[in-house]
């Protein structure tokens, strides 16, 4: 197979229009990936498949991500001026201080993808495709037009993390129920109150049951509903 | 009124048959539990190979595996029970004649098991029926699904007939079906039934 960086060149040269990003991947696997944009990611995908020297023709695994919303504490200088007493007089002195800036850097999903082989047995390719933001654009291509594979785990990534894939021919939750509200993978998911019993319980779960505790003394019989 | 050992024995012997009618009616029921066709995971194999020949169930009486709840007196829960499969053991449950029995047989049926942490995991089948037997494992051996069946043999031979505590099916007055759970937005909507689960808050 070719490289990463070598496939990411294939691509660019035969699909116009086609904006790929590498991604390197610092670990020993050194697995690196490529990004592709949401418009071109059809055809970059189509190019995959039917291309004769790279032909991935078996996408294997379809997963999401969750990249949360990042809060960054920056250390600033700001020159400000300030009224001071100096000297027993007022004036207006400038002043150099050290603040903390916070800002939220959006977080986004992520859709990832396996390619292999079957026919020239090279593989894996990691392709990545990733959401504007978390909340409300939250819409990628769907890949079931290329590989039929991707179906069902376009509908399991829909379910857990919230993608809605555009051109996909059934979305609907896979492993939840239909009206089921949340998201259970990502990150910010919060499991609904239940009693989980633990002999040896410790962090959350002994707080989580002391609440449990809690509530039970402070309402004397039980009702639950 | 119970006849005394030695003497059922020597009068056995003679040819004279005592008993009460307690220990007869208990005696056919416990003898021919047939459980209900009804596996959900792993320990569903084990399930299987009890029933197989090498740890033959069918030589305590479960001789066939009903397929139809109707027709059955003892469900097995055998695997992990998800929320969205919990309505349906308890519709089953519900459509079964007494006198019935479950046996929640695995870490999972009893507690949600290793994946009780996990978002469609119900924590045990016992928040929404009332269970006999648990029997502890992942999986349990075929063996101690033997050795559960033969307590709940024995759980059946002390079963009385009438007065205070007379099981289920002979109290009229007893809730027979048990409400089914609906799926809600963010989970089952009861989490568990009133009257058949509390939570054994035990924290020290």
């Amino acid at each position: 197979m070719k490289t990463v960086e070598e496939i990411k060149a294939a691509i660019e040269a035969a699909v116009p229009g086609a904006v790929v990003t590498f991604v390197p991947n610092p670990s020993p696997s050194a697995q690196h990936s490529l990004r592709l944009e949401p418009s071109s990611a059809v055809r970059v995908a189509e190019f995959l498949r039917d291309d004769p020297d790279l032909a991935f023709d078996y996408l294997s695994n379809a997963t999401g991500v969750d990249w949360p919303d990042k809060e960054i504490a920056e250390k600033v200088k700001v020159t400000r001026e300030v009224k001071k007493a100096v000297d027993g007089v007022e004036q207006t002195v400038e002043e150099t201080v050290e603040e903390t800036r916070k800002r939220v850097e959006p977080g986004c999903l992520e859709a990832v993808y396996h390619l292999y082989s079957v026919s020239k047995k090279h593989g894996p390719l990691v392709i990545r495709m990733k959401t504007a933001n978390r909340t409300d654009q939250v819409e990628l291509p769907s890949l079931t037009t290329v590989w039929r594979s991707a179906e069902f785990q376009e509908r399991e990534i829909f379910d857990l993390y919230g993608i809605a894939f555009k051109g996909h021919r059934d979305l609907r939750r896979l492993l939840m129920w239909d009206g089921f509200k949340d998201h259970p993978m990502r990150r910010d998911y919060v499991e609904p109150d239940d009693f989980e019993y633990e002999p040896t319980a410790h962090d959350a779960v002994l707080k989580r049951a002391q609440e449990h505790k809690n509530r039970d003394q402070g309402a004397g019989i039980r009702e639950q509903g | 009124m119970a006849v005394d050992q030695q003497l059922k024995i020597e009068m056995g012997k003679q040819g004279i048959f005592v008993t009460t009618l307690q220990e007869l009616y208990n005696w056919g029921r416990r003898n021919s539990v047939w459980p209900m066709q009804f596996g959900l995971a792993c320990c569903a194999i084990e399930m299987i190979a009890t029933t197989m020949a090498r740890y033959d169930i069918a030589r305590f009486g479960a001789e066939v595996f009903r397929p139809s709840p109707r027709q059955a007196d003892l469900m097995i829960v055998s695997g992990t029970v998800t929320k969205r499969m919990a309505p349906q053991v308890v519709r089953l449950y519900n459509q079964m004649a007494e006198p019935r029995y479950v046996i929640a047989m695995g870490a999972c049926a009893i507690s949600g098991g290793p994946f009780k942490q996990g978002y469609n995991v119900l924590k045990g089948i016992d928040r929404y029926i009332p269970v006999d037997i648990h029997i502890p494992g992942c999986p349990p051996r075929p063996e101690a699904l033997l050795q559960a069946f033969i307590a709940l043999q024995k759980k059946i031979d002390g079963q009385l007939l009438t007065g205070e505590g007379r099981p289920r099916f002979l109290d009229s007055e007893a809730r027979g079906e048990f409400p089914v759970p609906e799926p809600g937005e963010h989970d089952l909507e009861p989490p568990s039934n009133e009257g058949v689960w509390e939570p054994p808050i035990e924290i020290l």
